[in-house]
């Protein structure tokens, strides 16, 4: 009795399962079926293409400016990743385990940051960068800042690093070493999941970002990144939808990617943005 | 000469030196800026001619004249209401699937989450594809099925619903989050339930939601700020739609169809951007900042909030 039980449960949650697994990979589906229909089989109502036109990712890469993209959203994201990681360690790190004064005001504040949308201050940043520095059409309004620690990974990796024992840094200093060097010889190698994590996030909010390049690279489509750009791609080719689904295909795709070979870290990292509690 | 306070101020010091490059970025890319923002509310300014004092007038005109900001905050209000409880419920279900499930979880996982990973705009790129009334998959299957097929971003009814559909695709972040709280559940309340004979449904609402409740409350605050500041989707959303076609001269009207996919962030860029009224954007940006602000203040307020781990 009870073993039909348990089998009925499993049918029963295994079917929820597999209904919940299409819900969420048929759009994938459908898009990449989509990229590979002819032109005029796009424009029919035809779900499975009848020629497999895989040239259609050739003429997307041959689209002037999509090269250009890809190199933009590179260095936007790479750099940027770099920048943030380096700038928010020390910060997360002087958050996390050294006693001053006004160390909660500044964690509350940090906080205060990450939950601004970027549309808060984006008037006087644009005419900062704009008016000032004559920096827009470049995607350097958005790297600067990039520098100086970014709210989310300085929270993220302050997290993180207050779960490694006060005794391996009170060790590291008997031994004579300053902070830095506690900092980058014995922390840091702890806290590599965390860097992960953080690299990870910063990889992605960059590579998706698509108001901070509409304010400042729109006027120049040579600082044009993927998501922007992509758009764009849509109104030239306002009917072909199999080549904006390959476009959107090889937009998603490098993201997916990284996904699958950092896939541990980054769970690890969504579960450290909240909440155990 | 190694007194207390020398070694006080070395360690101030050396807080200061670490602190360092968030103290400038606070300073210059947040504090600057957001006091310059509520400056420019209170000044005329087209971004040509010098600023001048204008008292109150970009503040009459946001809330009583300008046309977009009454449906832009009613939207926000359907998509609080709506789109975040059907997350929260939606990514509490899967979160529960998929502990229950026993073949295979690894692959489920996988693919449960890897939509939350899809960049927005490709993901409503997709979505605008897979819902256009005239091509689409998800229509030719429903008039396939004899289902009557509602016109999805091209009808100011059902666009906000198409929305809604894009953001339970993207559950992932929820389903792990509420799949990390459902297995730190204690099992021995769920034996010692089952001993008494309780039901699914009552080990469910007595052991299961008194335990999650906390990561409840934290997707429905989090799930609420997310929607304050919720662009790209209905911007691209309303863009393609519409039929707009980017480039030199083009004047996007943000919220097609009908103003139904407006929200806040967006009329900070149609009043800055397009209509280069620079003093009424800052008003709007400061509405979206009390909004923001209040919300994160109940996150924080919450105990064993956002800070507690490794906190004494």
């Amino acid at each position: 009795m009870i073993r039909r039980r348990t089998l009925l449960e499993w049918v029963a949650v295994h079917s929820l399962g597999v209904a919940a697994a299409l819900f969420f990979t048929l759009p994938f589906v459908f898009v990449v079926l989509t990229s590979l229909m002819s032109d005029s089989q796009a424009l029919s109502r035809d779900l499975i293409p009848d020629t497999w036109e895989w040239g259609n990712y050739q003429r997307v890469f041959d689209t002037p400016g999509f090269l250009t993209w890809w190199r933009n959203t590179l260095l936007y994201a790479g750099l940027g990743t770099v920048l943030t990681v380096v700038s928010s360690i020390p910060v997360a790190y002087a958050l996390a385990k050294f006693r001053f004064r006004g160390r909660n005001l500044s964690l509350m504040l940090v906080i205060s940051m990450m939950m601004l949308p970027p549309q808060v201050v984006v008037i006087p940043m644009y005419l900062f960068w704009a008016k000032q520095l004559d920096l827009s059409g470049s995607l350097w309004p958005l790297l600067i800042p990039m520098a100086f620690g970014d709210a989310f990974s300085i929270f993220l990796l302050r997290q993180f690093l207050t779960t490694i024992p006060n005794e391996y840094l009170d060790a590291a200093r008997v031994d004579g070493c300053g902070e830095l060097r506690t900092l980058l010889r014995v922390v840091l190698p702890m806290a590599k999941p965390g860097v992960a994590a953080v690299a990870l996030f910063q990889f992605f909010y960059a590579w998706n970002d698509y108001f901070g390049p509409q304010i400042y690279a729109s006027e120049n489509p040579g600082a044009w990144t993927l998501s922007y750009g992509l758009e764009s791609f849509k109104g030239a080719h306002h009917t072909d939808w199999n080549l904006t689904m390959a476009a959107t295909v090889l937009v998603m795709a490098p993201v997916i990617l990284v996904f699958f070979f950092a896939q541990k870290a980054f769970v690890e990292g969504v579960t450290l943005t909240g909440v155990k509690g | 000469m190694t007194t207390l306070a020398v070694k006080h101020r070395r360690s101030a010091l050396r807080t200061a030196a670490f602190l360092s490059p968030w103290l400038i970025g606070f300073s210059v890319f947040f504090a600057y800026p957001l006091l310059s923002t509520v400056y420019f509310s209170f000044m005329h300014y087209d971004g040509f001619r010098p600023p001048t004092w204008s008292g109150t007038k970009n503040w009459t005109y946001v809330f009583e004249h300008y046309p977009l900001f009454w449906p832009a905050l009613r939207n926000t209000l359907w998509l609080v209401l709506v789109m975040v409880t059907l997350r929260v419920v939606f990514g509490l279900g899967v979160g529960l699937l998929i502990t229950k499930i026993k073949t295979g979880t690894g692959v489920f996982r996988t693919l449960f989450y890897l939509p939350y990973l899809a960049p927005p705009v490709a993901a409503t790129m997709a979505f605008a594809f897979l819902l256009n009334p005239g091509t689409g998959p998800v229509n030719s299957i429903l008039e396939g099925a004899g289902i009557p097929a509602p016109a999805w971003f091209a009808d100011p009814a059902w666009s906000k619903p198409a929305l809604a559909l894009l953001a339970l695709w993207g559950i992932g972040d929820l389903m792990v989050i509420f799949m990390a709280a459902l297995l730190d559940v204690p099992k021995e309340q769920y034996e010692a339930a089952e001993l008494d004979g309780a039901s699914a449904w009552q080990r469910f609402r007595y052991v299961t939601l008194p335990n999650i409740s906390p990561i409840v409350m934290f997707a429905v605050v989090t799930g609420v700020i997310q929607t304050m500041q919720y662009y790209t989707q209905p911007l691209i959303a309303g863009k393609v739609a519409s039929g707009v076609i980017q480039g030199a001269g083009t004047q996007f009207e943000p919220g097609y169809p009908e103003k139904s996919t407006l929200t806040l962030p967006q009329l900070v860029y149609n009043l800055g951007f397009q209509r280069f009224d620079y003093g009424a954007a800052c008003v709007v940006a400061l509405v979206l900042f009390a909004l923001s602000m209040a919300f994160t203040a109940l996150l924080m307020r919450r105990r064993g909030g956002l800070i507690q781990a490794g906190d004494q």
